[in-house]
């Protein structure tokens, strides 16, 4: 019988507080309330977790076909019913929400003054509500050790009112499991297993849900009061998903960073890395005003002189020979600032422009644009994934979770890598080959899935198998990824890293097209597509024309005159840091743009100029989906820093370059934005573009890696925080057992490893989830910034 | 009239063997059952018939509960039975354990069939594991061996197999769905309900909790009838029924007895009040029920209906006797400290107000109290009730409000006098 003729079937119609309210069927009281803005106290229930209805804060009157439920019920799981009558206001479900409240805050030890949840606490906003004036406990309170969970997240246990939202987004979220209630009754305690921390990569949500300040915010504590802080909206700086945050600012200075909700991209989460990272801002390292070398001594000078000076080398090299001039650019840089920077380089004639510091090969110049081919939201409802040569956990956190959820619904998430990885769920097939091995290994998948398909044999593929059969393995995954109704074929990182990456991306797109899947490509940084649009490659300019500059692999192995390098540490951020940093020290003019200055750049530049860092520049990221995502400068610039688009304009004019006269980023956006709308869908490379030759590999004990999740940006890497938590620190260069037993290692043994150059000593592991003749060691972590390529031969010493 | 259904074996030197079983009619309930087999239905309705009523405590229809279970859908079922007997002052479930093993192990494949659980569970308390595990797996060995577990029973078509677990000691396990979020390997805590056991039991799969008393009485129904299980108790309170009655008492012990009983013939079994002094109190049903003054219970039936009329309940059969040298505060003080120390914690009222009933009824008891705390303590207790998850809330409060109902002047007089009304407490 339903209240409404009219009304669909799955619909049905309640009445809370007087006003009828249509939902679906199998809601909650509490999703209908909420819905409808009315307001029902809670701290268990969390949209995104499941409702265990153990606070017990939100229980209300219900009628049913006229008939009181004998208790008052929790919103937060019943579910409604057509004609229900909720009442949350009157006095039996006031009364029961009163007496929880007092169960709740005599054992809270109401300390708000000291407490950095204080001012947006949801126990002292309620207590307000339904709290007494003066408590009827006169008993001592309960008191609870805290637990040292980390660098990131502090514990005032003693406050903890047990809600478990924090145990529930470890196990349900993040997957981890690393909290748990331990003990029982008033005793209860959340805690970890004995002396463990919370290592998730996107532990520091558990602040954002804990509704009283039992988990806090670690670096931030102390440093400010919820109501003094301006918040200001902006976008996560390291990743290719754009997470929205918003800034907390007091005067001008960054205290934290915490989600924005959208649900389209990171839902409510943000990973710790977008999280914490601001601290970097405030590195003792920063750059405090322009500096040049002066012989063997650094002068400062104001930027009048300094930008005068920069524009008279660059128009130097230029005159000469403008293909001498090489720019490389942070794929983290706003759009603005690659767009600019773009210019300036064509308008000195040079078309040697590139973010994609970390892409070893470019054989195939008209590669496919980066990106993930796809909605991150739909990412969830996908099938089947194949990933190759991405730890997608750790390189994209929240592209993970979507990923995680999609295979805990049972979609099946493969994986190809030099190595097994650490992920938060089950893959359901995980490839592992020596790095040389790859190629042949997706050209196998791609000849089981042609057979499968009934393409036939397709032309090329011969030369990457080598007319080996596929296995049974090759033949699981091809066939899942064909039959799967939605499908994701995505490279990562690791691809951007190898040797002969032009191969992988082009086995990857013949896969995508033959599965009929999405197919991505996602690399490091915040905007990396954005540099595509906004021109900032070689072989493209922004308004879509070929052009054949040099890519970053390009400059390196074949050095130019002068460099212009924007945002970047090349030991730390280029696929082959050695060599980059030679290319620099050999150059006659380098001219570098960045917040920071390290010995390094003392050593290679010729002018430094500071530049603002995140938070201190307003501008545009590009995130994985093509979704432009703009924010306003929230920061003041440390000392004479300044936005690095202002810097680029000011230059413009002074090499009297046209159409430099931008009052504002939001209109070197529209010009960008333009061009952009002109384009249509530009084409990808695909399988047409491979490389005309596969590329052999080195046949030799090889190193592989990626970029370590705190080590992928100046900024992170500043993270102090961040570089405390156990993934970051030194390197440990990882072997298979049987590699290991061949060159006598031992795990836990001090090694000397070298690429041709300076040798490094680090301590070794040794890991059954290698692919032998491998040394796994990332990029970003201490005593890898001396080393050569990331995929590259290596040298092993026992020392 | 006494011992005829869970202790019928207890007149034998060895009351836990097979052969002493089969002496009683043992297992021929099943071969009937299993003949055919009798249509599920059928059996069903027998035990309606009987009113067989849950003997772990909330004396549910045992019949109706069956009913839940969607027998004839697809798909694995369980029966479990739930030997955590934790309520203080109950002992029924281990001496059936120790002396009849085998009606529960019978109950146990006819109640499996009747639900179309081909698996079932004894989860029994962590005290038992030195004993009487050791005994009901013994039985099951033996039942095993004779042919009436595992597959294809007696050439039936009908499989059955059964398990005896062991918990790790906690009061709240013994609470249906603590007690299967404890078999699952997890932390013993209730669920909330819905969905019930019989739509989401273990593993995702439907499942039925019964008492081990419950079960134990199935083949006597079964093989007595229905109408000869009803004459033994009252109507709507079918059969005879363990009461373990301890306390100030001459001879305590386990009493099988019709149901409906007077109290005061039971308390004559149990060789009446100590040394002749005057009946107090009694807690009728394990001490989650609220105690009831001795004049009253002398003239209450010991049956589901008549205790409840009381304002009180039969429970689990577990009968605290108290005579006039009893200091009801100090029986609140220890009820109430048990029940703080085994709430799980999982949900507020519960977790805060059970530690905060116990400090304050101390306070009372060290002779520090003031009307305040009475009122209260009365106000917390009504607090607990009826805003938990699961029906611990209630045991916790129900004593409390039992004594300040009946033996509020006690703790007024504390609170005057700073010590105990009782003189032999005092």
């Amino acid at each position: 019988m339903s209240a409404n003729p009219e009304q669909p079937d799955d619909q049905v119609t309640i009445t809370i507080d007087g006003a009828e309210y249509q939902a679906s069927k199998g809601a909650t009281i509490i999703e209908v309330a909420d819905a409808n803005g009315v307001d029902i106290p809670r701290f268990c229930y969390h949209p995104k977790l499941t409702a265990p209805a153990n606070c017990r804060m939100c229980l209300v009157d219900i009628e049913m076909n006229g008939k009181a439920a004998p208790k008052p019920m929790p919103a937060c799981i019943t579910a409604i019913g057509d004609g229900m009558v909720v009442r949350t206001e009157s006095e039996r479900a006031v009364s029961a929400q009163r007496n929880v409240m007092e169960f709740l805050l005599i054992n809270h030890p109401l300390d708000c003054p000291i407490c950095d949840q204080g001012g947006e606490c949801e126990l002292q906003d309620l207590a307000l509500g339904y709290g007494r004036g003066i408590s009827r406990f006169t008993e001592r309170k309960r008191v609870v050790d805290d637990e040292d969970l980390g660098p990131l997240v502090e514990t005032e246990m003693t406050r903890c009112i047990h809600c478990t939202r924090c145990v529930r987004f470890l196990d349900e979220i993040a997957g981890t499991s690393e909290l748990g209630a331990l003990h029982r009754g008033e005793h209860t305690e959340i805690g970890t297993f004995v002396g463990r921390g919370i290592h998730s990569e996107l532990s520091g949500n558990v602040i954002d849900l804990c509704p009283v300040g039992a988990l806090t915010n670690k670096p931030y504590r102390y440093t400010a009061r919820a109501w003094e802080m301006l918040s200001h909206p902006t976008v996560g700086p390291h990743d290719a998903i754009g997470s929205n945050i918003s800034l907390h600012q007091v005067r001008g200075t960054v205290k934290r960073v915490v989600p924005r909700n959208n649900e389209a991209v990171n839902e409510t989460w943000i990973a710790d890395r977008d999280r914490y990272s601001y601290q970097g801002i405030y590195a003792e390292d920063r750059l405090q005003e322009p500096i040049a070398r002066d012989g063997d001594k650094w002068q400062a000078m104001d930027w009048q002189e300094a930008l005068e000076s920069v524009a008279g080398r660059l128009k130097e090299v230029a005159a000469q020979d403008p293909s001498q001039i090489a720019a490389w650019v942070s794929p983290s840089a706003t759009l603005e600032e690659q767009y600019l920077l773009n210019r300036l380089m064509r308008g000195l004639g040079s078309d040697n422009v590139d973010v994609r510091l970390r892409q070893a090969d470019t054989r195939d110049g008209d590669s496919p644009s980066p990106g993930l081919g796809m909605p991150i939201a739909a990412t969830e409802d996908v099938d089947a994934a194949l990933l190759v040569g991405s730890h997608t956990r750790h390189d994209q956190p929240l592209l993970n979770h979507r990923l995680r959820k999609a295979g805990l619904n049972g979609a099946h998430i493969m994986a190809l890598d030099t190595r097994r990885h650490d992920w938060n769920y089950e893959l359901s097939e995980e490839l592992v080959a020596h790095p040389d091995q790859l190629a042949r290994e997706l050209a196998l998948i791609a000849a089981a899935m042609a057979a499968y398909v009934g393409r036939g044999v397709v032309e090329g593929l011969h030369a990457y198998t080598g007319g080996a059969e596929p296995g049974d393995n090759h033949k699981r995954v091809a066939q899942r990824l064909v039959d799967a109704g939605s499908a994701l074929v995505m490279s990562g990182d690791a691809v951007e890293l190898h040797q002969g990456g032009a191969d992988l991306r082009a086995l990857t797109a013949l896969i995508a097209e033959l599965a009929g899947a999405h197919h991505g490509q996602l690399g490091t940084g915040a905007n990396a597509f954005g540099g595509w649009i906004a021109g900032a490659v070689p072989y493209r300019g922004a308004d879509g024309s070929p052009a054949r500059g040099m890519s970053v692999a390009e400059t390196i192995a074949d050095p130019r005159r002068c460099y212009v390098v924007v945002n970047l540490e090349p030991e730390h951020d280029c696929f082959d840091g050695a060599a980059a940093r030679r290319a620099l020290e050999a150059a006659e003019t380098v001219v570098v743009f960045s917040p920071y200055v390290t010995e390094a750049m003392r050593e290679y530049a010729d002018v430094i100029l500071p530049i603002g860092a995140f938070g201190e520049t307003a501008g545009t990221f590009v995130n994985a989906e093509g979704r432009w995502q703009t924010f306003a400068g929230v920061g003041r610039p440390i000392g004479e820093a300044r936005p690095a688009w202002r810097v680029f304009r000011v230059l413009g004019n002074l090499l009297s370059l046209d159409r430099f006269e931008y009052n504002a980023p939001d209109e070197i956006h529209a010009e960008l934005q333009g061009l952009w709308e002109r384009q249509g869908n530009p084409s990808n490379g695909g399988w047409q573009g491979r490389p005309a030759e596969p590329w052999l590999g080195h046949g030799s004990l090889v190193r592989a890696g990626n970029t370590a999740i705190y080590g992928t940006d100046p900024l992170v890497r500043r993270g102090e925080a961040l570089q405390r938590t156990p993934h970051a620190g030194a390197a440990r260069p990882t072997l298979s057992p049987a590699t290991a037993q061949q060159l006598g290692v031992n795990d836990g043994d001090w090694i000397s490893l070298d690429q041709g150059g300076p040798s490094v000593r680090l301590q070794a592991s040794v890991d059954d989830a290698l692919a032998d003749s491998t040394v796994w060691l990332p990029a970003g972590l201490e005593g890898t910034a001396g080393l050569g390529p990331v995929h590259g031969p290596i040298n092993i010493q026992r020392t | 009239m006494v011992n005829d259904v869970c202790y019928a074996t207890l007149k034998y030197d060895q009351p836990w063997t097979l052969d002493n079983y089969y002496r009683e009619g043992g297992y021929e309930a099943l071969k009937r059952v299993l003949d055919g087999p009798m249509d599920r239905g059928e059996i069903i309705d027998e035990i309606k018939k009987a009113t067989l009523r849950g003997r772990g405590g909330a004396g549910f229809s045992t019949g109706m509960k069956w009913g839940f279970m969607p027998r004839d859908a697809p798909g694995q079922k369980y029966l479990i039975c739930n030997s955590d007997e934790s309520e203080p002052g109950t002992c029924k479930d281990r001496h059936l354990l120790r002396f009849n093993p085998h009606a529960l192990v019978e109950g146990m494949i006819i109640s499996g069939y009747a639900m179309g659980a081909t698996v079932g569970y004894n989860y029994l308390r962590g005290e038992f594991m030195k004993e009487p595990f050791e005994r009901i797996e013994e039985a099951v060995r033996e039942a095993r061996e004779a042919g009436f577990l595992g597959e294809n029973i007696l050439g039936s078509g009908v499989d059955f197999e059964m398990h005896n677990l062991i918990g790790a000691g906690a009061y709240i396990c013994g609470e249906e769905t603590g007690l299967l979020e404890s078999i699952e390997g997890k932390r013993g805590l209730p669920r909330n309900k819905p969905p019930f056991p019989a739509q989401y039991g273990i593993y995702g799969r439907p499942a039925t909790v019964n008492n081990t008393e419950t079960i134990a009485s199935v083949p006597t129904v079964m093989r007595r009838g229905a109408d000869w299980f009803l004459e033994q108790g009252r109507p709507n309170n079918g059969g005879t029924k363990l009461f373990c009655v301890s306390g100030h008492v001459n001879s305590p012990g386990v009493f099988e007895i019709p149901l409906g009983m007077p109290f005061k013939e039971l308390l004559g079994m149990a060789g009446g009040v100590r040394d002749g002094r005057k009946l107090k109190a009694v807690i009728p049903g394990g001490t989650s029920m609220p105690a009831l003054p001795g004049e009253e219970m002398m003239e209450l039936d010991m049956d589901f209906d008549s205790l409840a009329k009381a304002k009180s309940g039969l429970g689990s059969g577990g009968l605290v006797v108290m005579d006039d040298t009893t200091d009801m505060v100090e029986v609140c003080l220890r009820i109430s400290r048990f029940y703080y120390a085994e709430s799980c914690g999982q949900c507020t009222p519960c977790r805060e107000g059970t530690g905060w009933m116990h400090r304050v009824i101390k306070r009372i008891y060290q002779g520090k109290g003031s009307y305040d705390d009475i009122e209260l303590l009365e106000a917390a207790a009504g607090q607990i009730a009826g805003h938990t998850i699961c029906a611990f809330g209630e045991a916790s409060a129900w004593p409390v409000q039992g004594i300040l109902r009946h033996w509020r002047h006690e703790f007024e007089h504390y609170v005057e006098h700073g010590r105990s009304m009782v003189e032999a407490a005092a």
